[in-house]
């Protein structure tokens, strides 16, 4: 109680932060959980749509599964259905697929400063459950609540990924056994960059943060005539660069008013 | 039928699982605890927001639901899906507020 005290006390916290570092593991994992649940709403109707696709390009159940289980990453996964529906051969499948996926290496890297010092056993499974989801709700958490204490940490990433990927298999399922139920008048392609908006829109919120969402979105549109999403890497590491640019603009200008 | 066998199917999906979860582990697993320089810190601070606007740009203005004709309803929802994001910081009222908007730009230009 008086920890808790002298926790709220400190006029450097806001309340919501004070709250965020009180939590045990155990309510960090239902906090995570409880904010990744609006994505259901967005992986179930993506999910059902590769269970669909992947029935169609003639792939069996274990196979379909295979795939949603052991490489989890929607976008992936409908690259490489797509490619074998063409017949492309099978090093074009496999080279486009992961290419696809580069954009976890930078994840990955970002995650160093906040998860590096965890375990190598749980270091591990977060690896696997590494989604566009879990990264975009925890490192907005992480960089929000600079405080925590690796167990927060790790229990909030637990908490978002059982939120999302055991519904990304019950979706391809749900895809495999009902076939093509969602009408088109839904718009449902417009999901997932609603929900990619709505993951950027709080992040928005230094000068640096701005500049490199926009230079992401006008890069991203100019290198779109680029094949197979490559346009991505060019765009993203610029959009870096914009951002940790102005960073070090800002920090020269507020150190010369010093 | 797909064309291929069941081996050279189970051999792809294999290898796209090795290959994506050795990108996901690679910083995170092989750095651990060891410090990153500052200038990398630095730039993947930024990494959240340079990937995704990149990923969803061209998914607004030139939809694959209108076969990449630019759609008015899908950019309006856009802005909103942003401008709500930013107002509430609250990622559920920016997907529903999107939705929304879209479901009524889409049902008035029809």
């Amino acid at each position: 109680m008086s920890a808790q005290a002298g926790l709220a006390a400190q006029p450097s916290h806001s309340p919501d932060q004070s709250r965020a570092l009180l939590r045990s593991p155990a309510q960090c994992l239902r906090h995570g959980f409880l904010q990744a649940l609006p994505f259901i709403l967005v992986l179930l109707p993506f999910g059902m749509l590769f269970g669909v696709v992947a029935t169609d390009a003639g792939l069996d159940l274990p196979q379909i599964l295979g795939f949603t289980v052991l490489v989890l990453a929607g976008a992936s996964q409908f690259t490489a259905v797509q490619l074998l529906t063409d017949q492309a051969p099978a090093l074009v499948v496999i080279v486009s697929a992961i290419a696809v996926n580069l954009r976890m290496a930078m994840y990955s890297a970002s995650l160093v400063p906040w998860l590096g010092g965890a375990r190598p056993r749980d270091r591990a499974w977060i690896s696997y459950v590494l989604i566009d989801q879990t990264y975009a709700l925890a490192i907005q958490h992480y960089e929000k609540h600079p405080r925590l204490s690796m167990g927060q940490r790790i229990g909030y990433f637990l908490g978002a990924a059982l939120a999302t990927c055991p519904f990304w298999l019950l979706a391809t399922l749900l895809g495999v056994w009902l076939g093509n139920a969602i009408p088109e008048g839904w718009a449902l392609d417009f999901a997932m960059p609603v929900t990619f908006l709505a993951l950027i829109a709080p992040m928005l919120r230094s000068p640096a943060h701005v500049a490199a969402a926009l230079v992401a979105v006008v890069a991203s549109l100019a290198f779109a005539f680029l094949p197979s999403g490559l346009g991505l890497f060019v765009a993203a590491p610029l959009a870096m660069l914009a951002g940790a640019g102005v960073e070090v603009l800002m920090e020269r200008r507020n150190g010369a008013r010093l | 039928m797909t064309g291929y066998s069941d081996v050279t199917i189970w051999l792809i999906i294999l290898t796209v699982a090795l290959g994506t979860y050795g990108l996901r582990w690679s910083f995170l697993g092989a750095f651990g605890s060891r410090p990153m320089p500052l200038w990398a810190q630095r730039l993947l601070r930024y990494t959240a927001v340079g990937v995704l606007p990149a990923i969803v740009a061209p998914l607004v203005v030139w939809p694959a639901a209108t076969h990449g004709e630019p759609d008015p309803a899908r950019m309006i929802a856009a802005t909103v899906a942003v401008a709500v994001g930013v107002a509430t910081r609250n990622v559920l009222a920016a997907i529903l507020g999107g939705m929304a908007t879209l479901y009524t730009a889409l049902y008035l230009m029809t």
